[in-house]
């Protein structure tokens, strides 16, 4: 662990109002869960009901995949981008055995590495057998691993979060059942989100993108250094916009897991030598001394070390793929470039296909620095706000990047949604959540129409999809702004709650 | 007058005569000027105006022209245009009637709007260069917007498929370039006797253009001279290929109409060209029935051909030539004169049908598909009563066909999608396709091409290739005005490498240039129909409002998320309180003020007197107009570092 605060939790007169502000909590809560029965039973039965709701998605996705053709959902502009699209892929695969380069012509514009591993299966069929089934299945099992990665982080979280809320004094037993099993409910809802069905079933290769970003988290927060950074490179070189990522990452290594800020800790360990008569300043001399946590730079040279041997052997590995077709120059050209200069204006859920159609030429390159920069310029005042808690830091860099990214599709929205869902415990107050819910549902039911009338009816114009997209970003940055202040509060609740025990305590 | 006329002539020979003695070249420019009229089995006439211009290989650069158009020389010099072919078109050749296995239509019959390739005598690195500067030469010289062609996402680069064998080749097409008289004349421009005189002089603009097809080319290559020192030789030819309905007057409805150049063109020949070599009217007769074709062996009984049971011609050939399937009556006009004006006439007496040759395979091509996001192109091979089919390759009978396609960039073609059916069953690639070749086409830079070739059993009923495709979204500056319209994807080629097309006359030909050009084998080709896409477009009259909501959209999200980051309740204020409380000096206190003021915070003032306010205000007032002053000059001084 990144820091060790092991605290006498003994002390007991000043639980009260941390129990009173869980027990509000929970009164939220019981809306949702009414029964509660011995505590291994319900352990149990929770961990089986996951397994069945996760097995039954999984059959879901079975079902889905055996329609033939598909359900045309491979060529729905909110599924495939440019950049995920199974059949520019398959186009990229032909091209590389036809001995041209894959990024001849401007059809593929991923990995050569996705190349060699998904090109054989887009050609590889099985008798009788929808033509797509192959390439389906890998989406499948990368959505299935994605999700018990997913509830490894949130087992990490959780117990965690149940740790410090102890070392606070908040919280008496170190079983309670007022934190929500966040593990299980991102797993759940990471595997049930329609918009991880529509972009696994859809044939885009965003699962796979989702599953190296979520390699990387797990990797991070299990404190396996090789895995982070496995995840973390092969994440960037699948999307670049997970480099963003090495900052929390980063962060979770040297300080160790979510937690709420050092300065409470800080508070409750005053109180507690206050009141106690016992000397704990032997036991935790560093604690006393210093207000910083200690920074493992040992942990973070090693992750560094090994980010690097990993995009070395990725590097080399794409430069062996491509030697006969100009080699490194051109994947980054025809990948990166591509990503960053927003050549392709097709339509997509982002606002950028419509602003670069329709803006002047000589303002052209002005604008895409300021929108790439946007996503650079938040970076920073978020790190600095939220360095306690890396794991959120991590899920609004992935919710900003999906927002402002070149070519978006569900399937980033996808993976926000569902780290989203690990910090249940923490956004339970997030404002709006209803509103939000209800916007994403419009959007997601008016976009295929707004898209129909224009492309394939002719009846409505580009503005109807553009405004759509609008909304859906409008929503986006409610949701990202509002998951930022829902979290701060939450430090600034579990403030006020010292502060009263102090108060209590002192009185 | 004529009298006068005919002394300019001798004038005039004399003339030249003496030039040719005075510059003591051995071989002379020369000019030599054709036409072919044809019926056609749809009760149409079918004229093909040939000329022919010669300049002889030259040692000198600036060499002075007697008969050959400097301009085109010129072109030829600066550009080292080894082989060039420029073809204006309106209307669409109809193979199934007029024609496709002979080689007037496997030259003439050209894709709707311009057609260019040439073929350069340049490096390869200067190739490009050299097409570019070409377009605009030519774009000048013959009044279209060939210039259009520059840009590397409208030509393309065919290595094998076009059927000239050479990296050095540009092809490119403009479909929608509509054609008319203002392209005519500078290219008649190009002719010695322009179309004052000669067989030129026919085409009257109305008549011309009032026709189902017409086609202009213009074609040009270089003769290498083989000797040391001396230039290139140019061979100019110019058609005007026109297709007209003849006035029909008839009562009957199953005889051929019957025409006369004067009704075809509201004009008669009234002399020849006095500077062409030769000048011939041809008149080319298929299918006449069997029985004429045994009487013919004596010369008597083909002379008698033009007179007969069918059909009587208004003047007496000077030969007839035997074809296989057709006759050719050969007219000189030298006769001619002002007085005596040639004019043919051909009267049918008897209701006659017959068939054209037609080409193996009749290609059409067209779109599948619909709504404006995706679509498939289909190519559609079907058997024709062709007479000759057989090509014996290795027991096996087949039929090769070479496709060329050129994809302009926005019809973005998924070349893995390609499918063959042959006799509606779905072929593997290597049972049918023979030869691939793909450069596909990159967003906004180059245009894709397709070339393939095809191996057909001869029995085939049908063939079929389709290509899917995604249709390219564009900025607004690239759509043309009338963006609704739809764009066009250029005509495929279709050739049959292996099949033949030419004249077999059985008679000498005497030094006919057009009958020469016949006899030459070339291969049989077509071209399909263009097609229209039409792609989505966006709002035209918005930019401003999307850039407006778009950055308000990002607005939003800056602020916003800012604000919620740097927001600090109850820390705030008791920070500025206390810092308030602390006894400062004035800059510290301006300073603490500053940071409140950029916070957007209210100060709180612990004890305000007015005299303090003042103070305060003037001071504060004064560190704005420092600090706007400061910017001001750090502005100038960065801005004007230059």
């Amino acid at each position: 662990m990144g820091f060790v605060i092991k605290p006498n939790i003994n002390s007991s007169s000043f639980h009260l109002s941390g129990r009173s502000f869980f027990i509000r909590r929970r009164q939220k809560k019981k809306k949702k869960k009414t029964r509660r029965g011995e505590m291994a039973e319900d352990q149990k039965k929770k961990s089986c009901r996951f397994w069945i709701w996760a097995l039954s998605s999984v059959v879901f996705r079975l079902i889905l995949i055996s329609f033939p053709g598909n359900l045309n959902l491979s060529s729905r502009p909110e599924v495939s981008t440019p950049l995920t699209s199974i059949r520019r892929l398959a186009e990229g695969y032909w091209l590389k055995q036809a001995s041209m380069s894959p990024y001849a012509g401007s059809m593929y514009h991923g990995s050569p590495l996705l190349l060699s591993v998904l090109g054989p299966l887009t050609v590889q069929r099985i008798k009788g057998q929808p033509s797509h089934l192959l390439c389906s299945l890998v989406f499948v099992i990368a959505d299935i691993l994605s999700a018990m990665l997913l509830r490894g982080i949130g087992k990490k979280l959780q117990m965690a979060y149940g740790l410090n809320a102890r070392l606070l004094g908040l919280l008496k037993s170190s079983r309670d059942k007022g934190i929500l099993p966040c593990g299980d409910i991102a797993a759940l809802v990471y595997l049930w989100n329609p918009f991880t069905i529509v972009s696994c079933v859809g044939l885009s290769t965003s699962p796979i993108e989702n599953l190296a970003v979520i390699l990387a988290l797990f990797g991070a927060v299990t404190r396996r250094v090789p895995l982070a950074a496995f995840g973390l490179v092969i994440a960037t070189h699948l999307s670049l916009y997970p480099a963003t990522l090495t900052i929390p990452i980063v962060i979770i290594l040297g300080y160790g897991l979510d937690a709420p800020p050092i300065k409470l800790f800080l508070q409750t360990r005053s109180v507690e030598n206050e009141e106690s008569s016992t000397p704990t300043v032997s036991k935790q001399p560093k604690l006393k001394q210093t207000t910083r946590l200690p920074f493992l730079w040992k942990t973070v040279a090693h992750f560094l070390f090994w980010v690097l041997l990993w995009s070395l052997c990725v590097l080399v590995l794409c430069a062996f793929s491509l030697n006969k077709y100009g080699g490194l120059d051109e994947m980054f050209k025809r990948t990166y470039g591509f990503i960053l200069s927003i050549e392709d204006l097709s339509p997509n859920i982002g606002v950028f296909w419509y602003f670069f159609a329709e803006v002047f030429d000589f303002f052209r390159n002005f604008f895409l620095i300021v929108f790439h920069v946007n996503i650079l310029f938040m970076l920073l005042p978020l790190a600095i706000r939220l360095k306690h808690r890396p794991c959120f830091l991590a899920f609004i860099y992935l919710a900003i990047s999906s927002i402002l990214k070149s070519y978006p599709s569900v399937g980033d929205s996808s993976l926000y949604l569902s780290l989203w869902a690990l910090f249940v415990n923490e956004l339970v107050d997030m404002k709006f959540s209803f509103f939000l819910f209800c916007g994403y549902l419009g959007i997601s039911l008016l976009s295929p129409v707004m898209h129909n009338l224009w492309i394939w009816r002719g009846t409505g114009n580009a503005n109807f999809y553009f405004g759509n997209a609008i909304g859906y970003a409008c929503f986006q940055i409610v949701f990202v702004v509002e998951s930022v202040s829902a979290m701060l509060n939450h430090d600034r609740a579990l403030k006020r709650c010292i502060n009263t025990n102090h108060g209590e305590v002192k009185n | 007058m004529a009298r006068l006329v005919r002394s300019w002539i001798l004038l005039l020979i004399l003339q030249s005569f003496l030039v040719s003695i005075a510059f003591g070249s051995k071989e002379v420019e020369e000019f030599s000027e054709a036409l072919l009229l044809k019926p056609l089995p749809d009760r149409k006439v079918l004229a093909h105006f040939h000329f022919e211009n010669r300049a002889p290989p030259s040692n000198s650069h600036g060499r002075h022209h007697h008969l050959f158009p400097k301009a085109i020389s010129q072109l030829v010099q600066k550009f080292r245009v080894k082989e060039m072919e420029l073809s204006f078109t309106q209307g669409r050749w109809n193979h199934e009637h007029w024609g496709g296995f002979d080689p007037l239509s496997s030259m003439n019959a050209k894709p709707v709007g311009v057609e260019l390739w040439a073929v350069f005598d340049v490096p390869l690195s200067q190739v490009d260069t050299s097409w570019k500067n070409l377009t605009h030469a030519l774009s000048g010289l013959f009044c279209a917007s060939i210039n259009f062609l520059e840009s590397s996402t409208s030509y393309a680069a065919p290595t094998w498929g076009f059927g000239t064998n050479s990296d050095k080749l540009r092809y490119g097409s403009l479909p929608r370039e509509a054609v008319c008289t203002e392209n005519l004349t500078p290219w008649l421009k190009l002719l010695p006797c322009r179309d004052k005189d000669g067989i030129s002089a026919l085409m009257n603009r109305p008549s011309v253009y009032r026709g189902f097809y017409h086609s202009q080319r213009l074609h040009l290559s270089t003769v290498e001279s083989g000797q040391e020192g001396l230039g290139s030789g140019i061979v100019l030819e110019q058609t005007l290929t026109v297709v007209l309905q003849p006035d029909t007057t008839s009562v009957e409805r199953n005889t051929q109409p019957s025409w006369s150049l004067n009704s075809l063109f509201g004009r008669k020949v009234v002399g020849r060209c006095v500077l062409a070599k030769s000048s011939n009217v041809y008149l080319q007769l298929e299918g006449l029935s069997g029985h004429e074709l045994k009487n013919v062996d004596s010369e008597i009984e083909a002379h008698k051909l033009w007179k007969n049971a069918d059909f009587e011609l208004s003047l007496k050939p000077d030969r007839v030539l035997r074809e296989i399937s057709s006759f050719l009556f050969i007219f000189d006009i030298e006769k001619s004169s002002d007085s005596e004006p040639f004019d043919l006439g051909l009267t049918w007496k008897r209701p006659s049908k017959w068939l054209c040759q037609l080409a193996p395979l009749h290609a059409s091509r067209f779109l599948m598909g619909s709504g404006n996001e995706r679509g498939a192109i289909a190519i559609l091979l079907k058997e024709t009563e062709s007479q000759e089919k057989l090509n014996l390759t290795n027991g096996r009978c087949t039929i090769k066909v070479n496709i060329f396609q050129i994809f302009p960039w926005y019809v973005k073609v998924y070349y893995h999608t390609l499918q063959i059916f042959v006799d509606q069953q779905k072929k593997t690639d290597s049972e049918v396709l023979k030869k691939i070749n793909v450069s596909p086409s990159t967003d906004k830079v180059s245009s894709g091409m397709m070339e393939m070739m095809l191996e057909l059993p001869c029995e085939v009923k049908s063939a079929a290739i389709s290509i899917e495709y995604d249709k390219g979204f564009l900025h607004i500056d690239e759509y043309p005005p009338d963006a609704n319209q739809g764009f066009d994807i250029p005509s495929a080629l279709i050739s049959f490498p292996d099949h033949h097309a030419s004249l077999d006359f059985k008679e000498e030909l005497g030094n006919s240039p057009l009958l020469s050009k016949f006899k030459e084998k070339s291969s049989v080709r077509s071209y399909t129909e263009v097609l229209l896409v039409p792609l989505t477009t966006p709002d035209f009259s918005m930019p401003y409002n999307v850039i407006t909501i778009t950055c308000t959209i990002f607005a939003l999200y800056f602020g916003s998320l800012l604000n919620v980051i740097r927001r600090r309740i109850g820390e705030e204020e008791r920070f500025l309180k206390s810092q308030a409380g602390k006894k400062k000096g004035g800059l510290k206190q301006l300073l603490s003020r500053f940071i409140a003021k950029i916070r957007g915070r209210p100060i709180e003032e612990s004890s305000s007197s007015s005299e303090l306010q003042s103070s305060v205000l003037s001071s504060k007032l004064i560190f704005k107009i420092i600090l706007v002053a400061g910017a001001a000059a750090a502005w100038q001084y960065f801005s004007t570092d230059k």
